[in-house]
């Protein structure tokens, strides 16, 4: 078997991955009876056709890029995180009661004080599944879930009595949502409404990249998700380090809370958090569990989802279809990965082939 | 005594839901598979069995077999989605926890895109009426926690010793219980691994699919984005905490559905809490079984999660 | 269907895998009644072929012929109708389930639509097991059972699906040999009513059993002959295509100091059972002391217990004045123990990561491939290249996957790793399962020659020749306890037979 051939079989591979998720997410597009060149014209396109529309991707792209990393640390060292929307919602109330508490300390302080407390809460609320997984051997993929449930009630209670806007007391509608935050907590902003939250997400994917490729920490958390029993054979103390992976993949998913309360809303809402921590999950794998992958998915996957949003008045599609090809993304990534490293399939494609071509050649 | 009367004979419908999803997730679970996408499968299955009788009345009156024509549907979608799992987790043996959750976020994003589309807000249908069986539901107390309920609460029920019968007393049952054990014993006797799995997938997804319709149109006689709210999840979680055993999820499912009762009766139970802690209550319950039971997995499947390969020595 | 198989031949067989020809144009051919040894290292491709003969893989050239007509079996179902059955190296017997219940797996006429009729199994499993003298009790679970006792179950399962033609393969290889000499007893007897493939690499066992043999190596047919007219050696030099003399450990004794000391040892196994039963015993620097026994007596849990990675419910293990008893393993490899683990594949490397990385994973933190926790990459790279010299490792580069590499290579490179940690103290277990002679050869000349350096090694192995030829004392384990330690001088097989089966003088 050649170079050439194996080159050649991953590109046709990854070609009919890419026409399966279109065709599978045009199955349901049809039965809308949607225009379907149109749909994915306004997707996938028309975003990038405006520089308001490009700013607008970008400050969805920064929090899917900060809990993208922090889910690839965690899924390097052997545990999923599909918790990071609750973590995150944990990192917005952290954020927004230091923002209430204090709101007379000079921004140098209270800005990087409020983003460390926003990453604690997120990191508390990713120990906990990292230490029911490390000690107890509860399947992270349930305990997540579960906690994302919880933490979302907390947070409808905290915006609903805790935090409640005075003023939606006296008069208001009744919205749940805290006051306006204290200008010392925001961040400033580039153009529009895009903020400085891009630098931050770059240079945590820097961080990441130096702590698991460069550093033995790194090496011990790779081994450790790579294959537990080699891990612990080798004297690393795989359950110490599916907790700390959990609390830094925590951290970011919190830390992305208070970046988007700093730099997008300003006050705690209902409906922050997006879904981001789920489609973190998705810009992940898709970035291939590395930093200089997860940029660039990041930013696609922010296409998408700011795309889908301009859909339901652009063609009558409903936004909800951004979650349709963002699981038909991840169930296509995960088979073609599999297919690609199938030896097995590959040989006997290879040996199809050779024999139609010396068929050809008699 | 109203109040917990009132309590336990919600529980038992609240319940069916729970145990269907949750057997469907055993049967997937004893052939080896993991199938997280049981949320999507319900969410799914949900819209489907509400979209028929709402089509059907628009509203108002409804002939009764309509539903069932929904919850059928509901059954064979959900078969369809197994199928679809099985193809990429037993044929191309992609991991089963991430793709899983693949199948969930399509499924909830698929409800809620025809939902919206379909739909459109908050529409209800009239769903099944009540069904009290003669002579049983007029015994005190009794009667009216497991006698007072619509038909598909009894079928769910008669289903958890039928279910026990198809898996330790038939040959299909052997066959899943071999594969999901030690698959490859099972190939050298002649049976068809993948095969068996892909059939559990669908019974499993059918189940799903059936419970899913039962939460919109028996339950909440409605659909919205929040109507699964992680049932789905939770099933795969009474799985574990049932030990793969029907009659031990059923107990699980009354468990469970006793503690997501609790918050309908809180002001009759006269609690003070914020409602949003009864809400977390279920969620709560489920992470700290999961803590209690999960260290001590010797009665798993053996070859759960784990992807067949006749050429590659395990 | 139930005609008799009276020639069964397999013509120009021909099975491919990724980079590998497991089955070059093999023919071999079984008369009735005969017993037919398949002779050859391991991965010379017998089980390979006696799948494809089971269906179980498909050729992808060469014809199956019975009695002259082809035939074609698309999976062992078909080769049951044709009255073809196999005893699988690996016992195929599902753990959760009873006799009775293995059996009905493929026992397909008591398959009702809505029924599985049990019963009439069950009564089948009697029958036969009476009819051939193999007794098992059709309601035991086979989790219960011990390794012979599973084994009659496989022979009886394999009749009860009605094979006239049974398939064995290596059924000793977990058997003491007093076990061996009974199954052999056994066969024989079933010969009048049975045609026999016998695939082994042990000789003395084929010239006992069979009446032909034929010898594969590297997927193809060397030699064919009637077992009756050659010496055991001389199959062997067939066998291997020249004559290897493994290394042999003729040293005086060192005589060192104890420096591993186990005393009164309980482990428990991971279904709750007491693995390790007041296990006790010492091994001194510069001897290698053997662990003779079958396997799934306690070696795994012993070698586990010592290196930290099972907790010790009581007793001490003493090793240079330290307890290690319930230790982490990054404490023991901190004391200097080296450790060659019975999983290569899973344990001793981690697959995706490249071979050189695999060098590092005991020491990423020590000081020589690392500073302030950052790794020092050109030190890691040079130090795999010295490394895969030194010992011969077969690789692209030192950058490729180390789950990408050959059995023996894998296991090379481990044994680089570990040697070169200057280790005080080594434990192997099952080093050379698996290996071709070449690798086991270049492992037994590494341990001996630590051995020299003056360490102690204890050797965990289920290869008497093996543990007869590098130790220089043998203890036997039996259910969790050793049943007797024997000089060098007094083991050998049959007296290590005998202690394995737990007979005590």
């Amino acid at each position: 078997m050649n170079k050439q051939f194996r080159l050649i079989y991953s590109i046709v591979i990854v070609l009919l991955a890419i026409i399966a998720t279109f065709l599978l997410s045009s199955v349901i597009l049809l039965v809308l009876g949607a225009n379907i060149p149109k749909t994915f014209y306004t997707i996938l396109i028309s975003p990038l056709t405006k520089m308001g529309h490009i700013s607008e991707v970008l400050i969805r792209a920064i929090p899917l890029c900060i809990i993208a990393l922090g889910v690839s640390v965690a899924y390097r060292s052997g545990i999923i995180n599909i918790g990071a929307e609750g973590q995150m919602a944990m990192g917005i109330l952290a954020f927004t009661a230091v923002a209430l508490a204090c709101p007379n300390v000079p921004k140098p302080i209270l800005l990087p004080f409020a983003l460390l407390m926003a990453a604690l809460g997120g990191a508390l609320w990713g120990f906990i599944p990292g230490i029911l997984k490390a000690k107890l051997q509860v399947s992270e993929l349930l305990s997540t879930v579960m906690l994302n449930y919880i933490a979302a009630q907390f947070y409808s209670f905290c915006l609903r009595v805790v935090m409640l806007d005075p003023a939606e007391k006296v008069n208001g509608s009744g919205t749940p949502q805290s006051m306006r935050l204290t200008s010392n907590i925001e961040l400033g902003r580039i153009t529009g409404r895009l903020h400085y939250g891009i630098v931050i997400a770059i240079v945590l994917a820097v961080f990441v990249y130096l702590l698991m490729w460069k550093t033995s920490y790194g090496y011990k958390m790779r081994a450790s998700g790579s294959q537990s029993r080699a891990a612990k054979y080798g004297g690393i103390n795989v359950s110490s380090y599916l907790a700390v992976a959990m609390i830094i993949s925590g951290a970011f998913a919190g830390l992305a809370g208070g970046v988007e309360i700093a730099g997008v809303h300003r006050r705690a809402i209902e409906g922050v958090t997006n879904n981001y921590g789920f489609s973190a999950v998705v810009v992940a794998l898709f970035g291939g569990l590395h930093p200089l992958g997860i940029i660039p998915a990041s930013f696609f996957f922010a296409l998408i989802i700011y795309g889908s949003t301009l859909a339901p008045r652009a063609v009558n599609v409903p936004a909800n279809i951004v979650q349709v090809m963002q699981g038909l993304i991840i169930i296509v990534i995960v088979t073609t990965q599999m297919i690609l490293s199938n030896k097995y399939l590959e040989d006997r494609v290879y040996r199809k082939v050779k024999h139609i071509f010396e068929k050809e050649a008699k | 005594m109203d109040v917990l009367i009132n309590i336990l004979a919600m529980t038992v419908p609240f319940s069916v839901a729970l145990l269907l999803a949750s057997i469907g997730e055993m049967f997937n679970q004893r052939a080896g598979v993991f199938n997280l996408g049981c949320e999507g499968i319900m969410a799914i299955g949900a819209f489907v069995g509400m979209l028929i009788p709402f089509l059907v009345g628009r509203g108002g009156a409804v002939p009764l077999y309509y539903n069932f024509v929904g919850i059928i549907l509901a059954a064979l979608l959900g078969a369809l989605l197994g199928l679809f799992f099985g193809l990429v987790c037993v044929t191309f043996r992609a991991p089963q926890g991430i793709a899983g959750i693949g199948l969930q976020m399509f499924g909830v994003g698929t409800a809620g895109t025809l939902f919206r589309h379909f739909v459109g807000g908050t529409q209800s249908i009239p769903g099944l009426p009540t069904m009290p069986i003669p002579a049983l539901s007029k015994i005190p107390v009794l009667g009216e926690i497991f006698f007072s309920h619509n038909i598909m609460v009894y079928l769910a029920f008669i289903f958890v010793p039928i279910s026990c019968y198809i898996l330790f007393r038939t040959p299909w049952g052997l066959k899943v219980r071999a594969v999901g054990t030690y698959p490859r014993a099972a190939d050298t006797m002649g049976i068809n691994v993948n095969r068996t799995r892909y059939e559990a997938l669908m019974v499993g997804g059918a189940l799903a699919g059936i419970a899913g319709a039962y939460l919109s149109i028996c339950q909440a006689k409605m659909f919205s984005d929040e109507l699964i709210a992680g049932r789905g999840f939770i099933a795969v979680a009474l799985v574990y905490f049932g030990h793969w055993h029907p009659v031990k999820i059923m107990l699980g499912a009354l468990l469970f559905s006793l503690a997501q009762t609790i918050q309908y009766n809180v002001q009759g139970l006269g609690l003070s809490l914020p409602y949003e802690f009864f809400v977390m209550l279920p969620y709560l319950v489920v992470i700290i079984v999961l803590s209690l039971t999960s260290k001590n997995q010797t009665m798993s499947p053996a070859s759960l999660g784990k992807p067949f390969n006749r050429e590659i020595r395990a | 269907m139930e005609d008799k198989i009276r020639l069964l031949s397999m013509e120009h067989i021909t099975k491919r895998f990724p980079g590998v020809l497991a089955s070059d144009d093999i023919s071999i051919k079984v008369k009735e009644g005969e017993i037919l040894a398949l002779v050859g290292e391991n991965g010379a491709g017998k089980t390979t072929l006696m799948n494809i003969l089971m269906g179980i893989y498909q050729q992808d050239e060469g014809v199956i012929k019975i009695n002259d007509k082809e035939v074609r079996f698309h999976g062992p179902e078909d080769a049951f109708k044709a009255g073809i059955g196999m005893v699988h190296q690996q016992y195929m017997l599902v753990p959760n389930m009873n006799v009775t219940e293995n059996v009905a797996l493929g026992y397909k006429k008591a398959w009702k639509p809505f029924k599985l009729d049990i019963d009439s199994v069950r009564k089948r499993v009697v029958e036969v097991s009476e009819h051939y003298g193999l007794y098992v009790n059709p309601d035991a679970y086979i989790w219960q059972l011990s390794v012979g006792e599973q084994q009659r179950v496989e022979l009886v399962k394999t009749l009860c699906l009605g094979a006239k033609f049974l398939i064995l393969d290596e059924p000793t290889s977990a058997l003491t040999p007093q076990e061996t000499d009974e199954l052999i007893l056994l066969l024989k007897k079933m010969k009048d009513e049975l045609s026999i493939i016998f695939i082994s690499h042990k000789l003395n066992e084929v010239k006992a059993l069979s009446d032909n043999f034929t010898i594969l190596r590297h997927g193809k047919v060397v030699f064919e002959g009637k077992t009756s007219d050659y010496a055991p050696s001389e199959i062997a030099a067939k066998m291997t295509g020249h004559e290897v003399k493994l290394p042999e450990n003729k040293e005086k004794d060192m005589n060192g100091e104890v420096v591993l000391s186990l005393k009164d040892v309980c482990v428990k196994s991971d279904r709750g059972f007491l693995a390790l039963d007041h296990f006790n015993l010492d091994v001194r620097a510069g001897e290698i002391v053997g662990l003779a026994g079958v396997s799934g007596n306690g070696q795994r849990e012993l070698a586990e217990a010592i290196n930290g990675l099972r907790s010790v419910e009581c007793g001490t293990i003493t090793f240079l004045g330290e307890d290690l008893a319930n230790k982490s393993p990054y404490y023991v490899i901190d004391h200097g123990m080296g450790y060659i683990p019975e999983e290569r594949n899973i344990e001793g490397i981690v697959p995706p990561f490249a071979i050189r990385e695999n060098f590092i994973l005991k020491d990423s933190d020590k000081s020589k491939f690392s500073q302030f926790k950052f790794l020092k990459k050109k030190v890691i790279n040079e130090n795999a290249e010295t490394l895969r010299k030194d010992f011969d490792i077969r690789c692209p580069d030192t950058a490729t996957s180390a789950g990408s590499l050959s059995g023996g290579n894998i296991q090379k490179v481990i044994l680089a790793r570990e040697i070169t940690r200057a280790p005080k103290f080594l434990i192997a277990v099952y080093p050379t399962r698996g290996l071709d002679l070449g690798a086991i050869e270049f492992i037994h000349e590494q341990l001996l020659k630590k051995r020299r350096e003056g360490i102690g090694i204890l050797l965990i192995s289920e290869e008497l020749d093996e543990i007869i030829n590098l130790s220089d004392r043998v203890a036997v384990i039996y259910k969790g306890s050793i049943q007797k330690v024997l000089k060098h001088n007094e083991a050998t097989r049959s007296s290590l037979g005998i202690l394995m089966a737990g007979v005590k003088e």
